[in-house]
């Protein structure tokens, strides 16, 4: 049984690390989904290469920050994963 | 494809001479057109050999394995994994039609392209690990693992097949209209050529053959999606980035809107109809992304995708590949509509009716864009000016003035995108079907072969159910498929998270947690839209006056509580749905031992499964 070598200590560490990581990210995704496109009238008087940034952060801006952060996410869990030696073999 | 190892490990040599294969086609019609053969034909070569193609892989992709059939024997790479998600998820709608409700709407619109890819970071972080490492065939059989039994499986069932049937509908009625344009045939006819395409990429190989068609639907679709912007671009601007280079469109736009006297202006955020700062229209966009990203997490047919990685880490990468492959799309659309807007706003708009751009007038025969000479000067005014949402992408190839060939490169593209959606929902509801309800609830004893039959046999069923649909209503449901993303959202996403996130959700808790979010979300839809002034005396006879509003949608009545149109009803149930989970459990019965257990070994992604329920395993 690979399991038996998971203690139930470490599967509750390895968990607090896992949600804290995911609460990281949860707080990403709002601040792109929602927080900045509040300001998107106050955004949209600046101009950056033609594109009014209130504009550019709905059109580009926030999809970029998603794709880059789901990226570093997977790195940053596999981290986790081999330093509480829980990945899989 | 018997050497599984060698195809594996070979696919960038494969797909890569696919590519090169599809561009050297292309090349090679181009020539022919220059040659003189005439546009039907090119037409007719771009529909049947791309079909052709999808239906050699989906032939030789069969199998008799039930792992492979459901699962694609769990071996495909995170990144090709990505790129079929990305065609599994990119439909008819966002190939043709996200760029002309960009062009109609302006900043508006941007809530479908943040809505539909924001999800996936809900997928990365909160599902598609866990799913994976949970290893089964379908999302239903985690309500069933996790909730004990058949009844949360059959909800699941209920939930996924609301959502999706809609949703498969407007694919094949996309596939009808793309072919019946390019090919010269009539509507019913060109969705049963639709329907063919769409079974034999999936009907004997199952989600092994979708995913390999998938894959290289995903490769024309975007080829088809770039080449013509990139095009214009370099034409309008001198530098082929259209991405970059629409800045100066959206410029130029706003220069125009003004001298035409245009209130609210293109990039104009949170405005109504005269350009002021409007509540509701801000309240309505941070919904509609809100009910987007929390359906597209809850999607089975894109949550399905995750199931056949090769490991949870793979998963989660896979997300990434995901959103990047649809990323590329959708941050092109916006670019589309930019410079269609600034052709119209330059080139048309003002104009000698006599003289219009030939575009125009190509279009206008058939009736995708509008000319009426209301004061009869002869001269084109925005208002009598209109354009058909799906004509931006279709037309940019002429307005480019780019050949023929690219037009058809388009449709092969639109047909890509509307073929591999409809591939990948119908597996999802006729899996559904084969192994929740017949294998799970009626019959636990049926052999391989028999699971395998009854798969397709069903798969067949609920294609020609939904092709007749389409052939009959189609066009008068598509609007449906927006309510798609608030059903599932409403009624799988909190079971699935608090399923893998919150250990106390008890049985009781999830069932209770799907059934209200469901038949709120159902509820509010169906009666705001069929019934919209019933709904608004109701409202504000309890409410007070003025919670309730009507709005002329459709062609109907449809009503809004405090605002919210009824595509974000998703607002309402989502947050109901995990209140009463939440509220239940504690109320009831806390998982057994053994659930918590199942729950600790799905968490973490070495060792195996502890099923609660011995019962459950799919093999």
């Amino acid at each position: 049984m690979k399991n038996a070598e998971i203690t139930p200590e470490k599967a509750q560490a390895y968990w607090a690390k896992t949600s804290a990581l995911m609460w990281t990210m949860l707080g990403i995704w709002f601040a792109f989904s929602f927080l900045v496109h509040v300001f998107a009238p106050s955004l949209n008087t600046i101009h950056v290469l033609g594109f009014p940034l209130g504009f550019y952060m709905a059109a580009q801006g926030s999809l970029i920050v998603f794709v880059v952060a789901l990226f570093w996410f997977a790195r940053k869990q596999n981290q986790i994963d081999e330093d509480f030696d829980v990945a899989e073999e | 494809m018997s050497e599984k190892g060698d195809f594996i490990n070979n696919l960038g040599k494969i797909y890569g001479i696919y590519t090169g294969g599809f561009a050297t086609f292309v090349v090679l019609l181009a020539i022919l057109e220059q040659m003189g053969v005439p546009n039907r034909i090119i037409g007719y070569l771009f529909v049947f050999l791309t079909i052709g193609v999808y239906a050699y892989i989906g032939i030789i992709s069969r199998t008799a394995q039930l792992s492979e059939y459901y699962v694609a024997g769990r071996r495909v790479p995170a990144l090709y994994n990505g790129m079929a998600t990305g065609s599994d998820w990119m439909s008819a709608a966002s190939f043709i039609g996200m760029a002309g409700s960009l062009y109609a709407l302006g900043y508006d619109g941007l809530a479908f392209v943040l809505g539909w890819t924001g999800g996936y970071v809900l997928v990365a972080i909160l599902l598609a690990p866990y799913l994976r490492k949970f290893g089964q065939y379908t999302v239903p059989d985690f309500l069933g693992a996790r909730y004990g039994g058949n009844f949360p499986r059959l909800l699941g069932v209920v939930v996924l097949i609301t959502a999706s049937f809609v949703y498969v509908v407007a694919q094949i009625v996309g596939v009808g209209i793309i072919a019946s344009r390019f090919l010269g045939i009539s509507f019913e006819i060109a969705v049963f050529v639709g329907l063919a395409g769409i079974l034999v990429c999936s009907m004997l190989g199952g989600m092994r053959a979708v995913t390999w068609t998938q894959v290289a639907q995903y490769i024309i679709l975007i080829i088809a999606y770039l080449i013509p912007v990139v095009m214009l671009s370099a034409k309008v601007t001198g530098v082929p980035i259209p991405q970059i280079m629409y800045g100066q469109a959206l410029e130029k736009i706003q220069v125009l809107e003004q001298q035409l006297g245009i209130a609210k202006g293109h990039a104009t955020a949170f405005a109504d109809a005269r350009g002021n700062f409007s509540w509701n229209s801000a309240v309505n966009y941070f919904a509609l992304i809100f009910c987007l990203m929390i359906g597209t997490a809850s999607l089975p047919h894109i949550l399905m995708r995750y199931f056949t990685t090769p490991s949870v880490r793979d998963a989660r990468q896979s997300v990434a590949w995901s959103l990047f492959f649809i990323f590329l799309l959708y941050f092109t659309a916006p670019a589309y509509a930019a410079f269609a807007k600034l052709e119209v706003y330059q080139n048309v708009i003002g104009q000698s009716i006599a003289t219009l751009p030939a575009w125009v007038q190509a279009w206008g025969q058939i009736g995708l864009v509008t000319i009426k000479d209301l004061n009869t000067d002869g001269i084109l005014q925005l208002a009598e000016f209109s354009i058909h949402p799906d004509a931006i992408v279709l037309a940019t190839p002429e307005i480019a003035g780019l050949p023929y060939v690219i037009a058809g490169l388009v449709a092969a593209g639109g047909l890509a995108a509307a073929l591999s959606t409809a591939d990948g929902l119908l597996l999802a509801i006729a899996n559904a079907l084969s192994h929740d309800v017949y294998f799970r609830m009626i019959n636990q004893k049926a052999d391989t072969k028999r699971r395998l039959v009854t798969a397709r046999v069903l798969l067949i069923g609920v294609a020609l159910i939904a092709a007749w649909v389409a052939s009959t209503i189609g066009g008068n449901i598509l609007f449906l498929v927006a309510w798609a993303f608030s059903i599932a959202a409403a009624g799988l996403f909190a079971p699935l998270v608090m399923g893998v996130w919150y250990k106390r959700t008890s049985n009781a808790g999830a069932c209770a947690g799907m059934i209200v979010g469901f038949s709120v979300t159902m509820g509010y839809l169906i009666w705001t839209e069929f019934w919209g002034p019933g709904f608004a005396s109701f409202w504000n006879g309890l409410l007070g006056d003025g919670s309730a509003d009507i709005v002329k949608a459709r062609g109907r009545d449809v009503a809004r509580l405090w605002g919210i149109n009824n595509i974000s009803g998703g607002i309402f149930g989502v947050p109901l749905a995990f209140l009463v989970t939440y509220v239940v459990s504690q109320f009831t019965r806390q998982p057994s031992q053994a659930m918590q257990d199942f729950i600790d070994s799905i968490r973490v992604p070495r060792g195996s499964v502890k099923l609660a329920d011995a019962h459950a395993k799919t093999d």
